[in-house]
């Protein structure tokens, strides 16, 4: 016999997933519109935000209606992680639309002349978003304890090209708007890898009902 | 005149938006019982759906048992009581003088709070009822009485042994028999008086799940004292107190945002 409640929480598993998916497109779109000058897919992924806005609506309405069913245990965590993990993604997807903004405002100018390593902050902040999200589909906490220390080292290529920026902007007061622009755009990859490492706490939680959570500060 | 309530927002109860009208197959209309001269339900109107799970909740004297009694008149069987209003069942008034109260049993079955198998066979059990329906071959009574086991998810632990006697099965096997049994003679509803409500939480989950499964070909109304319960498995709750309707809506909307203060008070425990 099929054990409807726990298709009720299969469905707001695959939710999750088929949300996080719509939010890794849109950071990624996003970094390719802000690399590339890609005017019109900076304007598609700010189109795209209502869709994960979406999902972060239905995901709670699915979860609450879950809970007055008095879930206890794994499922209980489930429910309220379902939650967190939602809200962390929409904000991925928020600060994809503001890197989105930033990246068609930049196709409006020339180009910044300075050679700043994008790339790298962008793979790794994608890699942590990715990385948690698989922590979550395979029950993998070793693997989700393993993203949080990553979080520094996005933070620490922020400030060396948050610094480059600044340095830039002194010595060409011409290009300081558009240097805000970029550093806004960087600032939106740090905050998504923060999201990541969210996520990732939560996927302990989940699996260990442990909360880890404000203790691995250094 | 109470207001007749009908919620507009339907099937599955997994999602507060999602609106659907289904087809109504009971209509209470006005419905007043009398005790003597108590008055036990007073002026009910409510129009349930067809093939969907409705629970009526409500403390110990609410009404909510008696309500569900009337809709296959086995409040008859007690002397004193007086009904006024009317009940529609398919857009025919059971409480009228040419019912025939044996068939309204049939099409409206019950299973009670306490499983209450016959002292006879598990086979016997089920094809009771089937015999005096007018079932007489042998192979079509295994047959139905196969199907009827099955759908109450209790054929696998008990057809070695169909023949043994009913009361040596467990609490929650016997409740799972008395459900085969008010399924066999295929009725188009099944009332149920806190069927879970004397099992242990495993027999519950399986009295649980059977009833979301028995939705898709019954219209079950469900009388439950557990809360979760009825958010579990119902479609819609109507909550009763004092003998009267407070509110009637989609579950989901009952509880998360009921409309009424008397309803969130009870559904979070304040009193009851």
């Amino acid at each position: 016999m099929e054990n409807h409640f726990e298709s009720g929480l299969e469905a707001l598993r695959q939710k999750i997933l088929l949300m996080a998916s719509r939010a890794e497109t849109s950071v990624n779109q996003a970094v390719q519109a802000l690399v590339q000058r890609d005017h019109d897919l900076a304007v598609k992924v700010r189109e795209d935000d209502s869709v994960i806005d979406q999902f972060e609506v239905e995901i709670d309405e699915m979860a609450i209606v879950l809970l007055t069913k008095a879930p206890l245990a794994s499922n209980l965590r489930l429910i309220t992680v379902a939650m967190k993990v939602s809200q962390n993604l929409e904000r991925i997807g928020d600060e994809a639309t503001k890197i989105a903004k930033r990246a068609r405002d930049l196709t409006q100018e020339p180009p910044v002349k300075i050679n700043l390593d994008v790339n790298h902050i962008a793979s790794l902040a994608l890699a942590m978003v990715k990385d948690a999200l698989d922590a979550f589909v395979h029950r993998d906490t070793a693997a989700a304890r393993a993203i949080i220390p990553r979080d520094k080292e996005v933070d620490v290529l922020n400030k060396e090209i948050q610094q480059s920026l600044a340095l830039h902007m002194m010595a060409n007061p011409d290009a300081i708007a558009r240097c805000l622009h970029w550093i806004v755009a960087i600032k939106s990859l740090e905050r998504i890898a923060d999201h990541a490492k969210n996520i990732a706490e939560e996927v302990v939680y989940l699996y260990e009902a442990q909360d880890i959570r404000h203790t691995l500060k250094s | 005149m109470a207001e007749t309530l009908i919620p507009k927002i339907a099937t599955p109860a997994t999602t507060l938006t999602a609106a659907k009208t289904g087809t109504p197959l009971i209509e209470i209309e006005n419905l007043s019982l009398y005790y003597g001269a108590a008055k036990a339900l007073k002026d009910i109107s409510l129009k349930l759906e067809e093939k969907v799970v409705t629970a009526f909740i409500g403390p110990s004297g609410c009404g909510k048992s008696t309500l569900l009694r009337c809709l296959n008149r086995m409040n008859d069987l007690i002397d004193n009581v007086r009904i006024d209003g009317a009940i529609k069942i398919g857009s025919h008034d059971i409480y009228a003088a040419n019912v025939d109260v044996i068939e309204l049993r049939k099409r409206v079955g019950m299973v009670f709070q306490k499983s209450n198998p016959f002292p006879k066979s598990i086979y016997e059990n089920v094809a009771y009822g089937l015999r005096l329906h007018g079932f007489q071959s042998k192979s079509e009574l295994d047959g139905t009485v196969e199907q009827s086991l099955r759908n109450a998810a209790l054929w696998d632990e008990v057809k070695d042994r169909l023949h043994s006697s009913a009361l040596g099965l467990s609490g929650g096997q016997q409740q799972r028999l008395c459900i085969a049994r008010a399924i066999a003679i295929k009725p188009e509803i099944i009332l149920m008086d806190e069927p879970a409500s004397a099992l242990d939480p495993i027999a519950t989950t399986r009295i649980e799940e059977l009833i979301l499964e028995l939705k898709k070909d019954f219209t079950i109304v469900i009388v439950t004292h557990n809360m979760q319960q009825a958010a579990r498995i119902s479609n819609y709750t109507a909550f009763f107190y004092i003998g009267e309707l407070v509110e009637f809506d989609v579950t989901a909307k009952i509880f998360t945002n009921p409309a009424k203060k008397q309803t969130e008070d009870y559904v979070t425990g304040r009193f009851g």
